[in-house]
């Protein structure tokens, strides 16, 4: 199992575990962490499971499709250099430990 | 309104779990009981004539929340139908036996799927897709079919299509209507989807319908057509619409109709009892009409609005509807609703499968439909919301920012 960190509203840590291959969102709704809608269910039409990923794993990440950054655009809360949608982000073994922050709003 | 009763939710789909989790990060404390009348935790639908086929994940796979969300958040799961409602004494009888009081009632209990009528209708390789048991089955005969006939050429039957086809089966679909989504989107969109559609393979019967169903001892064979053409299959998926779970509320002797009628509030006429998505049909201020519309945005947005006036909000309800579909490399989306439309204008390249088909009805924008533009999608969401003014001949204009129009 591979570790995500989930730093809420509140600035409280979650420390979930997910599968290799599981994206962010999904060990996010599993867990149950707040602030993640999800409302798609991870078909990249919602825009409402933006999460701001810290900087020591953003170039890890591979970069966004055109798709995506299109989609961050709608996002409620401030983009920032680190948004990203988290249903896109799929875990592998070098991700592990990943620490993600949550905004303020989803829609 | 009885404050120390809990809030009732008939019904544990995208809307019912939307209400329960909304109205306790609203703040609520008041005691939550969802009914969830299927026997497994709630699931996103949207998956289930795409991914979920593909996969040999479980249910849970897709469920909307885990069974922690649901304890952690003191939202309780109660396996049970209701079964009789009184509205005088507030409160509703489970099939599992015991009863529970009211202090609001809400009428999550989305639709059912249209059936064909017709003999042998109900033969086990006739499928639907509307609840995870069907998305098992169909899994299960996908691995063993080779000849699939999709009958209704709407969003779930055309995603279910392009799913099959893409696995490498022969897929034939029948429409009674003249082209794709007819009902829902412009031309230019149904046309782009019915090349995309042709180049998985599938082939077409347009104005067509089925009827009957050809058996060989007791074996699913094939289909015959209205014009007495017969189709081979060995598997028969039938998309051909819902109709709203009414009947609950009919039996309370609440207002219905072609839904549960609620105000611009989603108030039903007694003023504890709400209703919510599908099966609900909205006076709208939007559309200046009573609407019921069939989508998780809008089981999701009106869960939002009602758990805000649940917890004191104000106001009407007045979203902008949208909707998405996602066909094979095509992804559409749809912000608004094409109600009488007289002119549509595109904006991108046809040519290309990205573009976006502008709807006006007497000049006024009243639908985007965007091919795998998902940019455009979320500026026509906030001109929608916004009724900003953009004439046809800008959004033809590429060169146009729209967002800049926005932002004036």
């Amino acid at each position: 199992m591979l570790r995500i960190r989930f730093i809420g509203i509140d600035g409280e840590t979650a420390e979930v575990d997910a599968a290799e291959g599981a994206s962010v969102m999904m060990a996010a709704r599993d867990a149950g962490i707040r602030g993640i809608e999800a409302e798609c269910g991870g078909a990249l039409s919602c825009g409402t499971c933006h999460v701001y990923v810290a900087q020591a794993y953003q170039a890890m990440l591979p970069q966004a499709s055109v798709e995506e950054q299109d989609m961050l655009e709608l996002v409620a809360a401030e983009r920032e250099a680190g948004s990203r949608l988290s249903c896109q982000i799929s875990m592998t073994a070098d991700l592990d430990g990943l620490t993600v922050r949550i905004p303020d709003s989803q829609t | 309104m009885r404050p120390f009763e809990p809030i009732v939710i008939v019904g544990a789909g995208h809307a019912g779990v939307q209400l329960a989790a909304s109205l306790r990060q609203m703040g609520s404390d008041r005691a939550i009981a969802l009914i969830n009348d299927e026997p497994c935790l709630p699931y996103n639908r949207p998956p289930l004539s795409k991914e979920f086929l593909k996969s040999d994940a479980d249910a849970k796979s897709i469920c909307l929340r885990s069974e922690a969300f649901f304890r952690d958040n003191g939202i309780d799961l109660v396996a049970a139908r209701v079964e009789q409602i009184d509205r005088n004494k507030c409160n509703v009888a489970l099939s599992s036996g015991g009863s529970m009081t009211y202090g609001h009632l809400v009428f999550a209990t989305g639709a059912r799927r249209r059936a064909l009528e017709l003999p042998h209708g109900d033969h086990p390789n006739i499928c639907y897709l509307r609840s995870v048991a069907d998305g098992e089955r169909i899994r299960r005969y996908l691995k063993v079919s080779r000849d699939i006939v999709v009958v209704g050429a709407g969003f779930i039957g055309l995603e279910f299509a392009a799913t099959a086809a893409a696995q490498g089966l022969r897929v034939q679909i029948v429409e009674l209507g003249k082209r794709f989504m007819g009902r829902a989107v412009s031309s230019p969109v149904s046309a782009h989807f019915e090349s995309q559609h042709a180049s998985l393979g599938s082939e077409f019967h347009f104005g067509r319908s089925v009827t009957s169903i050809v058996l060989d001892d007791g074996r699913l064979v094939g289909v015959t057509l209205d014009d007495g053409r017969g189709l081979s299959a060995d598997l028969v998926v039938v998309g051909v619409g819902i109709v709203p779970n009414i009947e609950l509320a009919a039996s309370a002797d609440l207002p219905t109709g072609n839904g549960i009628v609620v105000d611009d509030t989603l108030a039903t006429c007694d003023p504890n009892v709400s209703a919510i998505g599908d099966c609900a049909i909205f006076a709208s201020r939007r559309y200046g009409a009573p609407i019921r519309i069939e989508a998780v945005s809008n089981s999701v947005d009106q869960a939002k609005f009602l758990a805000g006036r649940l917890t004191g909000a104000s106001g009407a309800y007045d979203a902008v509807p949208w909707f998405w579909s996602n066909q094979g490399q095509s992804k559409l989306q749809i912000a608004g609703l094409a109600r009488d439309v007289d002119q549509v204008v595109v904006r991108g390249s046809v040519g290309e499968g990205t573009f976006s088909a502008f709807c006006y009805a007497s000049g006024m924008l009243m639908a985007v439909e965007s091919v795998s533009r998902p940019g455009d999608h979320v500026i026509a969401r906030r001109l929608l919301a916004a009724g900003t003014v953009v004439r046809p001949d800008q959004a033809a204009d590429v060169g146009f920012d729209l967002k800049a129009c926005l932002a004036s």
